[in-house]
């Protein structure tokens, strides 16, 4: 059912950020911030982390690939929520987008694929950025970009969904309400081994962990079976989250 | 200059803010609070097992203060951007304001004086989440509340009055991410500013968040002297200052063109 018109929406996208291509540039600057401060500044203070299964890694190496992930989440919740919204409420891009031969799911997957094409560029580059720094152990590493996009897949999939029951920008506290403590707590910052036994059991089943999980595995170069079970995960929610944003724009969109 | 109007303007945010309260709560105390257990308790396990203290510190103790005013400043950037851009282009309740008695200067003075109001709100009660969690080894980590509204201040003015010349929110997400981002994490915040490169220590004395820090951190831990209080302090009175007398510009040209 899905016709190739949702690259038009894309093509639209990327016109519009001609004009914004200072924000389009810093918005890898964040992860890069974070990792040149926390992960050097912080990591002459904490020397190296345990992570199972490897031994002792320098703490740069192993908060790297967290900051990939939960960069790669943040993004694309960033594109799919505020933006997103923004399209649909105030500037009724979406409406405009309708009254062409485009349908609802082309404006679905056409944002989605947006969100997924940049943040694919800014996973690339940091992940470039991490080699260059000597943080990369193995060349599984390469994996780590297309595991970045399906992080951004599985939580565009969830905030554009959610943006659809969105009423006001006062509802989008909720967004930072889930992303700040999954940004901090999904073993980004600290080891697993930090909670107590009953928290990691609850932990592991949060979804960014899945991603820092997947993305540090990849570039430790740690194969593993739990990985499959990572991947899963991430592609469910975000075919979910993509299948309920599109039912719920044609509600909306097209009464 | 700024009369009793600006008490209006205070009253008005306050009215609304009874509305929009869920944000204040969040952006001021929950994520301090959260990045407190996550970077104090998680991440501060692994330093002071590695480390012992940290400026003779644990790390808890020591990552606490730098939060508490960093909370301060990432509340003034957002208060004083977006919403300044809402009020005088968006849905221009500025212009409603001076409409009636109450002129540009009030307006301006009430909006900043607002947020400062809320971070200070904000500061005691993350102050008092910090203190239950052993985190504020002296009495004097009363006077911290204190260095973040002066945090607050030295962020807002400024901001607030570049915010009434700007056209479009373009600039917006540009200041986020180039320059409240980097203060917070470079500020002596997460980690001693001796650990950064040599080149690099002294920008951060041009950091007003470096001062809020110095600053909280002596009074959360009892050890600032005199002189480096009064030093500090008018760094953050400067800052705020002319932040001050240039919002009044360019509120005036703005709202009495």
């Amino acid at each position: 059912m899905i016709s190739t018109l949702f690259l038009r929406v894309m093509e639209r996208n990327l016109m519009a950020y001609r004009r914004m291509w200072l924000i389009f540039l810093t918005g890898f600057a964040e992860p890069v911030f974070y990792l040149l401060s926390i992960g050097i500044g912080v990591g002459a203070l904490v020397g190296s982390v345990e992570v199972p299964g490897h031994g002792l890694v320098p703490y740069e190496t192993f908060v790297a690939p967290g900051l990939l992930a939960a960069a790669a989440m943040t993004g694309s919740v960033f594109d799919t929520t505020f933006n997103f919204f923004f399209k649909y409420k105030y500037s009724k891009s979406f409406d405009a987008m309708l009254a062409t031969p485009l349908r609802t799911t082309d404006v679905a997957f056409g944002e989605m694929g947006w969100a997924l094409s940049r943040g694919t560029f800014y996973a690339a580059v940091f992940l470039v950025m991490m080699v260059v720094l000597g943080l990369v152990a193995s060349p599984w590493a390469v994996l780590a970009v297309p595991a970045a996009m399906l992080i951004g897949f599985a939580f565009a999939g969830a905030g554009m969904a959610a943006t659809t029951w969105m009423r006001s920008f006062v509802d989008f506290d909720f967004v930072g309400i889930v992303l700040v403590p999954l940004f901090l707590f999904s073993a980004t910052f600290f080891p697993l081994s930090r909670y107590p036994d009953t928290v990691q059991w609850v932990v592991r089943f949060t979804p960014l962990y899945q991603g820092v999980h997947l993305v540090r595995s990849l570039t430790l170069g740690d194969l593993q079976w739990s990985l499959v079970f990572n991947v899963a995960y991430l592609a469910a929610m975000g075919l979910v989250g993509v299948r309920v944003a599109s039912r719920r724009l044609t509600v909306l969109l097209q009464p | 200059m700024a009369g009793p109007g600006a008490l209006a303007v205070v009253q008005h945010q306050l009215f609304v803010t009874r509305r929009f309260w869920r944000s204040s709560v969040f952006l001021f105390i929950l994520t301090p609070v959260l990045y407190l257990g996550a970077m104090g308790f998680g991440l501060g396990g692994l330093i002071d097992e590695e480390q012992g203290t940290v400026e003779g510190l644990s790390y808890l103790q020591f990552v606490a203060p730098g939060l508490l005013v960093a909370a301060a400043m990432q509340g003034a950037g957002s208060d004083s951007l977006w919403p300044i851009m809402a009020g005088m282009k968006w849905i221009r309740v500025f212009h409603a304001m001076v409409a009636t008695p109450v002129g540009p200067a009030d307006v301006f003075t009430g909006t900043v004086g607002w947020g400062v109001l809320r971070a200070t709100a904000g500061s005691a009660v993350f102050l008092g989440v910090a203190a239950a969690f052993g985190a504020v080894p002296s009495l004097y980590g009363v006077f911290a509340i204190a260095a973040a509204g002066l945090c607050a201040a030295a962020f807002a003015a400024p901001l607030t009055a570049f915010s009434a010349t700007q056209e479009t929110d373009q600039r917006f997400p540009v200041i986020m991410r180039l320059g409240i981002l980097p203060l917070f994490l470079i500020s002596g915040t997460f980690f001693p500013v001796s650990q950064l490169p040599g080149v690099i220590q002294p920008l951060t004395w041009l950091s007003p968040l470096w001062h809020a820090v110095v600053l909280s951190r002596g009074a959360t831990t009892g050890s600032l002297g005199l002189a480096s209080a009064v030093v500090h302090t008018a760094v953050l009175i400067g800052c705020a200052a002319a932040g001050w007398f240039w919002g009044m510009r360019t509120f005036t040209r703005r709202l009495y063109p």
